[in-house]
């Protein structure tokens, strides 16, 4: 999921000159991991033949190498850098993205709704829509997300460009045109085999490369309870360190938000429906090699997600303890300061030495990297399987040959690169359209969640209530985002507070949308016919025999991990309540 | 994993941790003992680069042993 530090439009930094400079041996460092990835691309080429190696890894992937690759698809640099300014704007709440904010989903994911995605042996998401409610609300899903996948990528690369800018002196055409035909080229050769391969080896590199922050940084606060020290000294005022004990009102915490938002919103719907639905991420796990591995790797993912603000958050924090100077974007322009957007390089700056500055930078690349190709592969697959095959069987009246869509896949990445290659020059151009964009793709993330959490659950939904509760799920969301822009007193309405502020619009409007979707979904289900069951099997709980797993040892079962993992969560959040 | 392939990812990942330890270790080593004036760090006395190094040669070692495709072509 996004940070807010994408909705602060391109004019992300204010430094007047780099923060930081490589030398010979970071370069160095840099130079290997291109010609790293590049080397795996070129050698899974020879394994990537048929469709599914193409668009699927072949489906052979381990439970660890698809739960890896699922939370390093969404790992990118900018999620890196904007939740560690997050974490100095906010303190510790922003840690609630990470923890309820995507735990329970994920949990949910690998029990609940993997078993219907793997066994229907659906390419994609909108698959799984066209096989539960025909050709309407796939058609719908597929184009909303083939779009806007690659426009987001643009944007995420503009911005990257402008950090790689402003932390190194990098030229913007430089980092824009190096990073993007690198990825092009891995994925075009590899496909999903090699973007999974690559965001393994990324998301070890992110670890190791931004771990060493919170290590050194820990070392010289003295400590958590040294950090908390100087961070109450720093900011008397303000509550920076806890993470449920100020959300009791929308005025207590600097979110400007309420639990209700926290617990309903992103918990509840936001959450569920980016981790369950996004078949950005979803895709890796279908990757999966059989159905145990399919419901193991989102846990696992979920495992390792739970400490990711170890590496996000805390070098924020650390970064309130260690350099309470750095203030919000509009005053560093004016005055020349750094501002808390720089947290996380300056951080990286303060503490590492020769090569790990090096390190620090391929982790900021990695991640990157990792974020476009789960982008770029995922327009592939959608692009290819879920709209460009219908037309052609329409037009060409026979279905085409695998070598043909692989083709087409092939082409497809590269055209999804230069989308985003284009988009990202236009906002360069147009920076208003960056917010729209992000605004758009926020439309139709919790009403896609309604329809397929209703698919999967509820026998009796209908082809028309699928697509005509999307429908409306979309359509109320814009309303209610146009109402607010129109006229900002009706955010009382929409958040429930004047005080809100634009994270808690957006999980309110998210449950909304996401309420209406539902409700939509049913009333039109109750007055149009539904399916016979027997056309449900394989798609719907209660007409899909699940494989049991009774006869595998407990600690081979994925619930017992899930139940392990829900269990360190709660303590988690008790431990920092 | 191998499935198909000759080499694991985790191989590939032995080889490049193993590759970036040396050179982050050969490198601090050489600056403990010729500190440059150009960037100076906080905790710099502690030589964390050196320590970092080590710990990355010693994760990438694992991994380049455990998972070698020529281990597989003797079995």
């Amino acid at each position: 999921m996004l940070s807010n530090f994408h909705s602060q439009g391109i004019l992300l930094f204010s430094s007047p000159s780099s923060i930081m400079s490589l030398g010979w041996v970071d370069s160095l460092l840099v130079i290997i991991y291109f010609l790293f990835v590049l080397g795996i691309g070129y050698y899974l080429m020879r394994f990537t033949k048929t469709g599914d190696d193409f668009f699927m890894a072949g489906r052979e992937m381990t439970a660890w190498i698809a739960g890896l690759s699922f939370v390093a698809a969404n790992l990118g640099s900018l999620e890196l850098m904007g939740w560690a300014a997050s974490a100095y704007q906010y303190g510790i709440l922003a840690t609630h993205w990470y923890w309820i904010g995507a735990i329970p989903a994920m949990l949910f994911l690998g029990i609940v709704m993997m078993p219907f995605y793997y066994i229907c042996k659906t390419h994609s998401v909108p698959g799984y829509l066209k096989l539960r409610f025909g050709e309407g609300a796939s058609q719908l899903s597929a184009l909303s997300f083939g779009f806007m996948t690659v426009f987001m990528s643009g944007i995420n690369m503009y911005s990257m460009a402008i950090v790689m800018k402003v932390v190194l002196g990098w030229d913007i055409n430089f980092s824009i045109w190096v990073s993007s035909l690198t990825v092009m080229v891995y994925v075009v050769l590899g496909g999903l085999l090699s973007a999974i391969f690559n965001e393994v080896l990324q998301f070890m590199l992110i670890w190791l490369g931004a771990l060493l922050v919170p290590i050194v940084g820990l070392i010289e606060t003295g400590g958590w309870s040294g950090m908390v020290a100087r961070i109450h000294q720093n900011f008397p005022v303000g509550d920076y360190t806890h993470l449920w004990r100020t959300m009791g009102s929308f005025q207590d915490n600097p979110m400007g938000i309420h639990w209700t938002g926290i617990v309903f919103g992103l918990g509840m719907i936001i959450s569920f429906a980016y981790w369950t639905t996004d078949f950005l991420v979803v895709q890796r796990v279908l990757s999966a090699r059989d159905l145990r591995s399919a419901k193991l790797a989102p846990i696992i993912g979920a495992g390792f997600k739970m400490f990711v603000p170890l590496i996000v958050i805390l070098p924020g924090l650390l970064g309130l303890a260690v350099m309470p100077g750095l203030v919000g974007e509009k005053e560093a322009i004016a005055t020349g300061a750094h501002s808390y957007n720089e947290v996380l390089p300056l951080m990286l700056a303060r503490y590492a030495g020769p090569g790990l500055l090096g390190l620090g930078v391929t982790a900021l690349i990695a991640g990157f990297m990792s974020g476009m190709a789960g982008n770029v592969s995922a327009f592939a697959t959608v692009w290819t399987y879920d709209i460009y095959k219908p037309i052609h069987l329409k037009i060409a009246k026979t279905e085409g040959t695998d070598a043909h869509y692989v083709k087409i896949g092939r082409w497809c990445t590269v055209i999804g690169v230069f989308i985003s290659i284009g988009t990202a020059y236009l906002v360069q151009q147009f920076a208003s359209i960056m917010d729209y964009v992000q605004a758009l793709f926020s439309f139709f993330v919790a009403p896609l969640f309604g329809t397929v959490i209703l698919g999967m659950l509820w026998k009796r939904a209908t082809k028309a209530g699928g697509f005509w509760g999307l429908f409306a799920g979309i359509g109320s969301s814009i309303g209610m985002w146009a109402w607010v822009k129109l006229d900002p007193s009706a955010l009382k309405y929409i958040a429930l507070s004047p005080y809100a502020k634009d994270m808690a619009e957006n999980m309110y409007r998210g449950l909304w949308s996401w309420l209406i979707c539902v409700a939509v979904t049913i009333v039109v289900s109750y007055m149009t016919q539904p399916k016979p069951e027997s056309e449900l099997v394989g798609l719907v709980r209660g007409c899909t025999e699940i494989p049991s797993e009774g006869d595998m040892p407990l600690y081979k079962r994925p619930i017992f991990w899930a139940a392990v993992i829900l269990a360190v969560f709660i303590v988690l959040n008790i431990i920092f309540w | 994993m191998v499935g198909r392939h000759k080499i694991s990812i985790w191989f590939i990942i032995g080889s490049l941790l193993l590759t970036y330890g040396i050179i982050i270790f050969g490198a601090n080593v050489y600056d403990w003992f010729s500190p440059s004036q150009t960037h100076s760090i906080v905790l710099g006395e502690l030589h964390f680069g050196v320590w970092w190094g080590m710990l990355l040669i010693v994760i990438g070692l694992i991994y380049f042993i455990a998972f070698r495709p020529w281990k597989k072509q003797a079995a």
